[in-house]
This record gives C-alpha cells, sequence and structure tokens, in this order.
C-alpha cells in the first residue's frame, strides 16, 4: 500500500508539473523573450535561455511609451473604481444583509444581471455622452464606468461576506449605545476585513484587466495598461522582445498580488457559493 | 434589527447602490434604443430622422448578423466546455498528493491575472506566428508544415486564447468544490468496492454541480461580451470569421460611425444577452438558494 | 431604579401574531424568569423590551416612562446573549468598555470601572486577551461584565447558561444570582431550564404561545398552578395528570398528583393498583413507572432503595391534601 502510493505521488507530482508549467508556459516565455535582444526573439530554432540577456528592451519601452504613466493609469482606475464602489457598496450590502426586506434577494439578482448586459449594447451613448462631457479620454470618466460595472459585482460579495457575521454581535453594539456609524466602524468593518480585503482584491483585478471601455473611451492621457499594449498591436515591424518587455510589465503588479492573495480570491470569486 | 428604524435605515443605505445601478442601466439603454430608431451617422451629422424599425430590418437581415450571432455562440459554447471539462481534469489532478502543491497552484492561476490585450499578442505573436511563433518551430521540428493559425483556424484560435484565459477560474473553483467532498464518502466508496470511474460520476460530478453553476454563470457575464482578443489579434477577420456581436456592434459604431445600426445592433445584443440572463437567473437563483 | 412595565403588549410577525397580548410587571431590583417552550415567545420578549423589535401594539414603560419609540440605546438597558456576541476583534477589555466608550467617558474613568468590573468576575487575568483564547466560563463572563460596567437600569439575559456544561453552569447561575443580588439590578432571564427558573427567580413568568400562563414565585407556581398548563410545565418529572372516572370521583375534568407525592405500598393497600413498568434507580431516588387501570403510566418518585423492580404490583397513595384539581378549560379548581 505504501510503495504503491508513494510511486503514485511520483507519477501525480511529474503530471502535475506537467501541467501546471503547460498552462504557464505562455507567460514564461514572453518573461524570457522579453530579456532577449530582438534578433534573438526572432531566432529560429527558438532560444530558451541561453542567449544574450539584456534589459534594454524595458529600458525602451518606458522611454519610448511611457509605461510609468500607463501604470500610474491603471492603479488610479482600477483602485480609483475600487474605492468608489466600496464607498456605495457597504451601506447597501450592510443594509441588505441585515435589515433584508421581500425584494431583496430579487434586487441582488437584478444588480448581478446588469453585469449581464453586454457593453456593445450601451457602448454608443456612453461615447456620445463622454464626448459631449469631454469625458473621453479621462480618469474621472474611466473610474466611474468601471465604478458602476463592477458595483453588483462588490455588493454581491460583500453581501454574503456580511451576512456571515453572526447579528448578535451587531445588536450587541447596538445595545451597547453604538449608532449605526459606528457600528459599521467599529463592529462590522473590522470583522469583515477579510472579506472586503478578497472583494477589493477580486476588483481591482477585474478593473486592472479590463479592456472593453478602456479600450474605446481612451487614447493615451488616461489611458492604462491594456491600452498602451493594445499599440503593440500594430503590425509594422517585428518587435517581439519589445511587446514582451511591455507585457511583462503591464501584467507583473497583478500577478504578484493576486500570487500573494490567492486563498482570499478564489473564496471571493466563488460568491460564497462554494466552500 | 427587524426595528422600523433599522429596517428603514436599510433601504436608505442600499437605495444610492441601486439607483445609480439604475441610471446606470436604464439611460444609456434608453439612448440606445432612441438613436436605434433614428437615421444617424456621425460622418453626418445634423441630418438624423425618424426611421422606425429600419435599422434592425437591416441589422437583422445582414447575413453579418447571423454569422457574428454563430460566432458569439460558438465561441462561448467552446470555451465553456473547454475550461469546464479541463478545469475538472485540472482539479481532479491537483486534488492529488503532490509534492510542490503550492507552487503548481500558482503556475495554473496566472493566466487568470493577464490582461486580455497582453495575452492575445502573447499568443498571436510569440507562440502562433507562422514563422518565428514557437508552434511553427514544434511543427517543423516534427516535419510538419507550420500552420498559419489566423489565417486558417482564426476562430479556433481566439477561442484557445480566451479559453487559456478562463481555465485557471475553473480549474481553481472546481477545486476548492472537490477538497469539500467529504474524505469519509470517499472510504464509504472505497469500502463499497465503487470503482474510480463510478465514483466520479456518481459522487464526484453531483457534488460538482453547484461549482460549476457558478462557473457558467461568471464565464458567460464575461463571455458574451469578449472584445479585446478579437480587437487585437484579427479585427474580427478575416471577413467576419472572427466577429461576435459584441465586435460588429463595434465596427458598425467606432469604425463605420453608423449610430442608429450599432444601436440597433446594440439592442439586439442587450435583448439575447436577457435571455440567456433570464435563463442563468433561474439557474441561480436554483443553484445558490441556502 | 429599574422597573419595568408591559402593558398590552402585542407582536406581530407578517401575519402570524407570535405575542398576542401580554400585561406584566417587574418591580425594581427583582429577577424575574422567563420560562416557557421552544418558541413560545420568550426571546421575542425580552428583544422587545430591549429594542432590538418594535411592538405591534401596547406600551413598554421603564420607570414609568414610555420606550416604544426609542431606540434600544436610549432605553438603558443591557443584554447577555446566548451566543455571548462578544466582539471577536477586541481585548476583553475593550469588548467591557465598548458601551462606555460609545457613552462618551473618558478614559481613565472607562479603564477604572472596566478594572472594577473584571474585578468582580475574574477576569483581571484575562483583560488583554481575544475572546477566542478564552474558555467558555470566560467568555460568558465578559458577556456579564459587559452588561455590568454600564450600570444598567436592568440586565436582559436570553438563555445565557445554554451552551456551557452542566458543571459549569451550577456554577454560572449562582454566580449571577449573587452579583444580581450584590448589585441590586432588575433582572430578566429567559430559560427554559426548570432548575435555572426555579432557584435563580423571585418570581417566574411562565409563558405559552405567546401569552402569560401565571406570574409568580417559583413555590406559587410548584404549589398552586393555575391550570393545566403550568401544573405539567412546573416541576421535575412532570405532574401526573389523570382523567377519566377518577378525576371525576373527585369532581374535577383532570386531577394531578406530583411524583413525589405519591407513597408507594408493597401490601395490598393504596388508593389505586398497578404494575411497575419500569425502575429507574438514580441512587438517592428511584422514579417507577406505573401501570395503573384507568390512570395509563403514574410515575412516582421514592427515595432509597426499595427493592422495587419491574412486574411488582404495588400500592399508590397520593397525598389527598396535595392534588389539584382542574376544571373542564384546564383552570384549577381551589
Ligand atoms: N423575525 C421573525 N419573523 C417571523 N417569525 C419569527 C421571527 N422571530 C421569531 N419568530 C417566531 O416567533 C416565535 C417565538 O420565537 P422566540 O424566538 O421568541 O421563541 P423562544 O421562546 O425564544 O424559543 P426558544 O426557547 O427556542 O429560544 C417562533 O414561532 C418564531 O418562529
Ligand atoms: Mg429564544
Amino acid at each position: 500500500m505504501a510503495v504503491y502510493s508513494v510511486r503514485r505521488q511520483v507519477t501525480m507530482t511529474i503530471l502535475a508539473w506537467i501541467v501546471g508549467l503547460a498552462i504557464f508556459f505562455p507567460i514564461l516565455w514572453m518573461v524570457l523573450t522579453s530579456f532577449k535582444t530582438e534578433l534573438d526573439a526572432f531566432s529560429t530554432p527558438p532560444q530558451f535561455l541561453f542567449f544574450h540577456w539584456t534589459l534594454e528592451n524595458y529600458a525602451e519601452v518606458q522611454e519610448r511609451s511611457h509605461y510609468f504613466h500607463h501604470a500610474l493609469n491603471s492603479i488610479i482606475l482600477s483602485f480609483g473604481s475600487t474605492l468608489v464602489a466600496l464607498l456605495f457598496a457597504i451601506p447597501a450590502a450592510w443594509g441588505m444583509a441585515f435589515s433584508p426586506t421581500k425584494r431583496t434577494r430579487s434586487t441582488l439578482l437584478w444588480m448581478l444581471s446588469t453585469k449581464m448586459m453586454p457593453p456593445v449594447g450601451v457602448l454608443v451613448p456612453i461615447y456620445l455622452i463622454f464626448r459631449d462631457l469631454g469625458m473621453l479620454d479621462s480618469r474621472f470618466g474611466l473610474i466611474m464606468v468601471l465604478f458602476l460595472g463592477n458595483l453588483p459585482i462588490v455588493v454581491w460579495m460583500l453581501y454574503t461576506y456580511f451576512k456571515e457575521i453572526p447579528r448578535d454581535i451587531l445588536e450587541a453594539a447596538r445595545m451597547d449605545g453604538a449608532t449605526i456609524g459606528k457600528e459599521i466602524i467599529y463592529i462590522l468593518a473590522p470583522m469583515a476585513i477579510p472579506g472586503i480585503a478578497s472583494t477589493v482584491l477580486l476588483n481591482v483585478i477585474l478593473a486592472w484587466n479590463e479592456a472593453f471601455w478602456t479600450l474605446n473611451l481612451t487614447t493615451s492621457e488616461a489611458a492604462p495598461l491594456t491600452t498602451f499594449i493594445a499599440s503593440y498591436s500594430s503590425p509594422e515591424g517585428l518587435f517581439w522582445a519589445k511587446l514582451s518587455a511591455a507585457s511583462t510589465l503591464a501584467i507583473a503588479p497583478i500577478m504578484v498580488l493576486g500570487w500573494f492573495s490567492q486563498k482570499q480570491l478564489v473564496r471571493g470569486l466563488t460568491f460564497g457559493a462554494v466552500k | 434589527m427587524a426595528t422600523r428604524q433599522s429596517t428603514f435605515l436599510g433601504r436608505i443605505l442600499a437605495a444610492p447602490s441601486i439607483l445609480v445601478l439604475f441610471l446606470w442601466m436604464i439611460v444609456p439603454l434608453g439612448m440606445t434604443i432612441w438613436f436605434s430608431l433614428l437615421r444617424y451617422n456621425l460622418l453626418d451629422p445634423g441630418n438624423e430622422s425618424f426611421i422606425g424599425a429600419l435599422n434592425y430590418e437591416y441589422f437583422l437581415t445582414d447575413p453579418a448578423f447571423f454569422t457574428a450571432l454563430g460566432n458569439t455562440l460558438l465561441l462561448v459554447g467552446s470555451v465553456l466546455l473547454i475550461t469546464i471539462v479541463g478545469g475538472i481534469l485540472v482539479a481532479l489532478l491537483m486534488d492529488q498528493p503532490i509534492f510542490g502543491q503550492g507552487v503548481v497552484r500558482l503556475f495554473i492561476i496566472a493566466p487568470f491575472f493577464v490582461m486580455p490585450t497582453v495575452s492575445a499578442l502573447v499568443w498571436k505573436n510569440l507562440l502562433m506566428h507562422p514563422v518565428s511563433g514557437l508552434f511553427a518551430w514544434i511543427a517543423t521540428s516534427l516535419g510538419f508544415q507550420p500552420v498559419d493559425w489566423f489565417s486558417n483556424a482564426p476562430l479556433f484560435s481566439v477561442i484557445l486564447i480566451v479559453a487559456w484565459q478562463w481555465l485557471p477560474f475553473a480549474a481553481l473553483i472546481l477545486l476548492t468544490a472537490l477538497q469539500s467532498l467529504d474524505g469519509e464518502q470517499k472510504e464509504a466508496a472505497q469500502m463499497d468496492g465503487v470503482g474510480p470511474f463510478s465514483f466520479f460520476f456518481y459522487i464526484v460530478l453531483p457534488h460538482l454541480a453547484r461549482a460549476i453553476t457558478v462557473v457558467i454563470l461568471i464565464e458567460t457575464i464575461f463571455l458574451l461580451s469578449v472584445f479585446a482578443e478579437i480587437f487585437v489579434t484579427t479585427g474580427g477577420g478575416p471577413g467576419l470569421a472572427t466577429t461576435n456581436i459584441a465586435f460588429l456592434v463595434y465596427a458598425q459604431a467606432l469604425l463605420q460611425y453608423d449610430v442608429g445600426g450599432a444601436s440597433a445592433g446594440g439592442i439586439v445584443a442587450v435583448v439575447l444577452a436577457n435571455i440567456v440572463a433570464a435563463f442563468m437567473v433561474r439557474l441561480i437563483g436554483k443553484n445558490l438558494e441556502a | 431604579m429599574g422597573s419595568i412595565q408591559l402593558k398590552g403588549v402585542t407582536k406581530t410577525f407578517g401575519n402570524t401574531s407570535v405575542i398576542p397580548h401580554v400585561d406584566l410587571s417587574v418591580e425594581d431590583g427583582s429577577f424575574v424568569v422567563f420560562v416557557g417552550p421552544s418558541g413560545c415567545g420568550k426571546s421575542t420578549l425580552l428583544r422587545l423590551i430591549a429594542g432590538l423589535e418594535d411592538t405591534s401594539g401596547g406600551e413598554i414603560l421603564i420607570d414609568g416612562r414610555n420606550v416604544v419609540n426609542e431606540g434600544p440605546a436610549k432605553r438603558g438597558l443591557s443584554m447577555v446573549f446566548q451566543s455571548y456576541a462578544l466582539y471577536p476583534h477586541m481585548s476583553v477589555r475593550n469588548n467591557i468598555g465598548f458601551g462606555l466608550k460609545m457613552a462618551g467617558l473618558p478614559k481613565s474613568e472607562i479603564a477604572a470601572k472596566v478594572e472594577h468590573a473584571a474585578g468582580i468576575l475574574n477576569l483581571t487575568p484575562y483583560l488583554e486577551r481575544k475572546p477566542r483564547e478564552l474558555s467558555g466560563g470566560q467568555r460568558q463572563r465578559v458577556a456579564i461584565g459587559r452588561a455590568i460596567v454600564r450600570e444598567p437600569k436592568a440586565f436582559l439575559f436570553d438563555e445565557p447558561l445554554s451552551n456551557l456544561d452542566a458543571a459549569l453552569r451550577v456554577q454560572m447561575r449562582l454566580e449571577i444570582a449573587r452579583l444580581q443580588k450584590s448589585l441590586g439590578t432588575t433582572a430578566i432571564y429567559v430559560t427554559h431550564d426548570q432548575v435555572e427558573a426555579m432557584t435563580m427567580a423571585d418570581k417566574i413568568v411562565v409563558l405559552n404561545a405567546g401569552r402569560v400562563e401565571q406570574v409568580g414565585s417559583p413555590i406559587d407556581l410548584y404549589e398552586r398552578p393555575d391550570n393545566l398548563f403550568v401544573a405539567g410545565f412546573i416541576g421535575s418529572p412532570k405532574m401526573n395528570l389523570i382523567e377519566g372516572p377518577i378525576a371525576a370521583g373527585l369532581g374535577a375534568k383532570t386531577i394531578g398528583a406530583r411524583p413525589e407525592h405519591i407513597t408507594v405500598t408493597t401490601d395490598g393497600t393504596g388508593t389505586w393498583q398497578g404494575t411497575i413498568s419500569v425502575a429507574e434507580h438514580l441512587g438517592s431516588d428511584t422514579f417507577l413507572y406505573v401501570d395503573v387501570p384507568n390512570a395509563g403510566t403514574v410515575t412516582v418518585r421514592t427515595q432509597g432503595e426499595l427493592g422495587l423492580k419491574a412486574g411488582i404490583t404495588v400500592g399508590l397513595t397520593p397525598d389527598p391534601a396535595r392534588i389539584h384539581r382542574f376544571d373542564n378549560a384546564g383552570k384549577a379548581i381551589r
């Protein structure tokens, strides 16, 4: 039995590593390519490790297309929209979780269903409204759009987390003389911190990677990394190494954040429906 | 909790979110409906006129629409199929005792963090490029003719990229669900002499039903409006081969400046999404209860 | 000060009436226990008093002032929950002091009061711990500390001991009773444990389906139950309730005799004759379940070991002075 187990474990380990590496390979390959010269990047047969390692692509990417400008935009847009969403969603989720009415459940489902409305359905008017208000290519405008797009998810996630907080504790606070504001600040928020954190994470990631509104409503000033990368899609010239460097830079921050928080993230992703 | 005061307060607190979402939904939607009834082209401003359902007639009778509809359904369906089947397999594998599980987990979840524009470009240029791509090199080394993916199998290529992005999501949720299958049930099944296949189909799969529902729901939301992957790889082509509804409407609006036609297309997209949504809401309403 | 009066209090949830009509008065400084079967509305009534639920009708007077339109904080009551409801992210010190902080007391005063309360409850060594680092009994004490530190007009307890093991329950029961006496603060205590009710209460309120069946001192309820419900509910083992010809012979629809008020004889004498079906020997006590024709199974409590066992025929004689008689409506005939 024991011998069999060890053999099985070894087999499974090898298999799992092969699968894992296969899934990860495109990213790995991208990162490797980003350290090559353009010539090496294009060479056949491909160079796996023994090539001339260089950082020049990174320097050039920043110089040419202002990586930091776009990265800053990405940060502002993703955290900004998530923060605004929290401001709206925490009270809403509080209300729905702790003073539910008959319609709470259908309200929540309705909120989620707005998320199913394809953005193209409202692209034209939003584009025109933005144009007329001078909000095309503005951070503020995009924060609003991303906030509204993510609000249903934020409300829903917080709702599922809040539901797990025993009512008794909030009632005890109320007996202790806490007003609603103080109840949220001193009791609910600290208790829900893990839930709020995973909500923030997931939404930052979603906003960071959002690539419909960002592509259609920004050009340069407010353009985040999604747009920055899309500008590398033009077919003139084959700059694989630079493209790779730019891509690596675009995903690195969020990948690191995601890796550190994957446990909370997975839980958040399931909307609390899978334990 | 259930005092008049707290119920009232609960409503007040929920109101802003409900209000902004309602406006976000209704104002643009109302405008889209209105535009869809107009002859309205951005290249020809000041000449808007009411033309009733004509835009819909054009949009719905345009063969491009059916192609795009077919592409949309094919894309959503295939990606769901690949990610769920693949996700179950990956999850089953990850549930085995393996060395370095934490690291493998990081590998597997990684594609989820990659923004669509990046994954599309990396796949297109570094892997699937017919000359310098890695796949081409592999094919050549094995003595085959390299495939020009985006010319010969454009939609399949897009599906592959999108599936790669969503596989981690499916795998991790299914893994979480799988790990909650209690050990005693496994042991009981072993005692009963249930074979691995019967065990999978009669015990594991039903246990995963809820998680699969969640995966279908969330992926569908995002897959119905896949855009960036098409935008940066094929631009909807060649011809209409990779144009889905989202891209078709985009092209009509921002490439042809036909606001009226695009709006009609947008409304069609909304109606289609609502059909799917109604179905989904029923599905989760049932499956996420309790 | 802390007298509480309920006048015609009603509560409905949607269409179901949970509390049809309750009048009650709780004197300042007394220890009142609500008992009743599960789901009879004990918690609801307590929450109405606390202000955690709105009344559907009637008045709640605290020290003569109607408080039905005031929030829980304004009523000056404190509550100990069955789940303790401690704030998990706060230390014991902050848990106990939270109410004082909300009331805006200066830090030094809060610290002094918390130390004092902790001293009374033997919690001083644990002040810096988080609730999850405490045992069940200690958590219970923190919950009590949180209640007493605010010097409320009254304590409200909702089954505070039901999560503790039997030995701890006895100990905490004594502590709570002693503490309440020494502070002289009014207390309302919900339980479905008879022993708690009988031992702690100055006054017991028996509730059934949202109605007050009887209010009285423990001995009152034991000796003079007003109706069948109270007769059956108070006392353990339950009072024997006998209908039919035996009851009719005494001019009642139903008669009741407590197991401890029935004498057993083995010499053929006795009012009723019956066969022992089960004998439970507990050491000090023996419970006999005797099948008596026309009366069903009669429970008898005897002392010591009498060599009684199943199958033996015995004679049973209820103490005539302690037979309870009830009319057709279940009301006691006195
Ligand atoms: N929020 C509510 N909505 C509807 N019905 C309720 C609500 N709260 C309580 N009830 C109902 O009111 C009745 C009394 O409930 P309550 O909690 O007061 O019982 P209890 O006497 O405390 O019972 P237990 O001894 O089991 O704690 C029950 O039938 C319960 O189902
Ligand atoms: Mg109760």
